[in-house]
């Protein structure tokens, strides 16, 4: 198997998480979400994160932006400790966290423009070429809700972009798009990624997408979150999406589905409603397995309906 | 320039072709029959109003009367004045409240206390208070419009959705850039409902406050028609509100509009 032997992007830094422990509220009314989570952002690698609903993947993005602080342990970029948000960690959100107030275009600027970075000329033409790289150009001057919901994704994806952040990461962000769009949008970002080679942090509820799109994938155990396993998805870049027939890939998502399996058994233990369903959808596997899918789900808070990887709902 | 007139035109000529339009013509006038009618007939309680017959001619009169044109003045001048006070102070004060927590949890109690206070019952206290006439009416109506514009802004800064602060801050936002560039915009279409429903109360208001405490205004025209017996003035009167509440909303939505642009883009 071909190993991804692209030189990572420029500015490309590496982040890790050094025993993160996360606890909310006090006393008997403690809940802990992240415990003892380890595990680093290789430079110029897409790093997915799988794990099962609810369990604190939302936090653990909230912790490496900066916008929550760890109970304990250590959040690092490149060394130096995080201590609270900033342009060079940047957020794709669930949804659409574009400013409805402003266009396309100034939307995609913002960072530069608040930073005094670019200016007139030189902000015009950054922005509108990489407006162009995701096919939005015509709609610089649209307001978001002119927009469907992936050319907002897009627009979201480009304005992060802009500011060529050391880290980019992404929470659940093609989660609501409609099957088509969602597949769509996984070849734009996987060539963007791929074109960039920028550090990214992807977080799905989709085992299917995460194993297309990763270059390492972190497992996470719910109830609290911690990191079960972390694997490296050695599939052939650039990806395309007939890779997810390949024996490579089957063999990848197996190992995926088992350790996923686990966690959800001792979910349904403990009584987790969630659970039932993925055993459902585990059970189903094998003749998943029989015929390789190109289509995927519209991942928009559905119960398990086709395949194991869509065990979440949230 | 010319295109949009001729848009505008166009979009007139439509509106008056639609069924719409000729239903709402027609529902009107079948009104105004049924009232000519009920009148005419005497028919219980209704047959005392004055007639659509009277009530034209006597606006006939009117129309050419200095008075009526005075009294649309004064309740002018009193609502725009007492209005745009409570936006020189209001605003800004709703947006200080919102965007800071602190002096939000010292300052509301006050206005959760003063707001279920109908701006009415002011009246009597504030003539009292006021050297002239003419400053309790601008009191009061600056009261009905101040609590509400208030409440709204800060109801709108503190109900944005956290993750677009999270993405100001993300993208290297100073605490200037958030207040102008999210909070303020953010909150914009709150303003304008609180003006829009600001303005609504300033006329509520001002027309009682009229009927108390004036010699002028549409109120006290409304007022006066009552007290002469001259019923067909009251309506007169009645009339002239309801045109004159009518246009001033729809002059705040169309400032408004112009202020949210990203709102009406369908």
């Amino acid at each position: 198997m071909m190993k991804t032997t692209l030189t990572p992007g420029q500015r490309a830094g590496e982040m890790s998480m050094e025993n993160v422990c996360k606890t909310y509220g006090a006393d008997v009314l403690t809940k802990e979400v992240l415990k003892d989570c380890s595990f680093t952002l290789e430079k110029g690698r897409l790093t997915v994160l799988v794990g099962p609903s609810g369990c604190g993947k939302s936090t653990l993005i909230n912790v490496l932006a900066g916008y929550e602080k760890p109970t304990s342990g250590r959040v690092s970029l490149d060394g130096e400790p995080v201590t609270g948000p900033g342009p060079d960690r940047l957020v794709v959100f669930q949804e659409t966290a574009l400013f409805p107030w402003m266009t396309t275009f100034e939307n995609v600027s913002y960072g530069p423009r608040v930073r005094k970075e670019l200016s007139g000329r030189e902000l015009a033409d950054t922005t509108m070429q990489l407006l162009k790289m995701v096919g939005l150009e015509d709609f610089a001057g649209k307001y978001p809700s002119q927009l469907s919901g992936g050319m907002q994704r897009r627009a979201e994806l480009v304005r992060a972009m802009i500011n060529h952040p050391k880290v980019m990461l992404m929470d659940e962000p093609f989660r609501g798009l409609d099957a088509m769009t969602r597949s769509l949008m996984q070849e734009y970002y996987v060539r963007l990624f791929e074109e960039h080679r920028g550090t990214n942090l992807f977080v799905t509820s989709e085992l299917e997408e995460g194993i297309f799109l990763a270059d390492r994938l972190v497992i996470l155990t719910n109830h609290p979150c911690r990191v079960k396993k972390i694997m490296d998805v050695d599939l052939p870049r650039p990806r395309e999406f007939s890779v997810m027939g390949s024996p490579e890939y089957l063999d990848i998502k197996r190992e995926a589905l088992e350790l996923l399996h686990e966690e959800a058994m001792k979910s349904f233990a403990a009584g987790a409603v969630n659970a039932a369903d993925f055993l459902e959808a585990y059970s189903k596997m094998g003749e998943e397995q029989a015929r390789p899918k190109a289509g995927k789900d519209d991942g928009e808070g559905q119960r398990v309906t086709r395949t194991g990887s869509a065990y979440e709902n949230h | 320039m010319n295109d949009r007139i001729s848009r505008a035109l166009a979009g007139i000529k439509n509106r008056t072709r639609s069924r719409t339009f000729w239903r709402g013509i027609f529902s009107l006038t079948v009104f105004t029959l049924l009232w000519e009618l009920c009148t005419y007939l005497k028919a219980p309680i209704i047959g005392n109003v004055p007639a659509p017959s009277e009530v034209v001619s006597t606006l006939a009169v009117q129309l050419h009367n200095t008075y009526y044109w005075l009294s649309w003045k004064d309740s002018m001048i009193r609502i725009f004045t007492g209005f745009i006070i409570a936006q020189i102070i209001g605003v800004p004060l709703g947006l200080f409240l919102g965007a800071n927590d602190r002096a939000r949890e010292v300052l509301f109690p006050i206005f959760e206390i003063m707001r279920p206070v109908p701006p009415l019952a002011w009246v009597p206290v504030s003539v009292i208070f006021w050297p002239s006439a003419e400053m309790s009416m601008i009191f009061v109506t600056f009261l009905g419009a101040f609590f509400t514009v208030v409440l709204n802004i800060v109801e709108g800064i503190t109900s944005i959705d956290v993750r677009y602060i999270r993405a100001a801050h993300s993208l290297g936002s100073s605490r200037s850039d958030i207040f102008w560039r999210v909070l303020l915009p953010a909150s914009l279409p709150s303003v304008v409902v609180g003006m829009t429903v600001g303005m609504g109360i300033t006329w509520a208001v001002v027309v009682a406050a009229e009927m108390v405490a004036s010699k002028t205004g549409l109120g006290y025209l409304t007022w006066r028609g009552y007290v002469a017996g001259e019923f067909p003035l009251i309506v007169v009167g009645m009339m002239s509100i309801g045109i004159a509440g009518y246009f001033s909303s729809a002059l705040i939505r169309l400032v408004g509009s112009r202020f949210t642009p990203w709102l009406k883009t369908r």
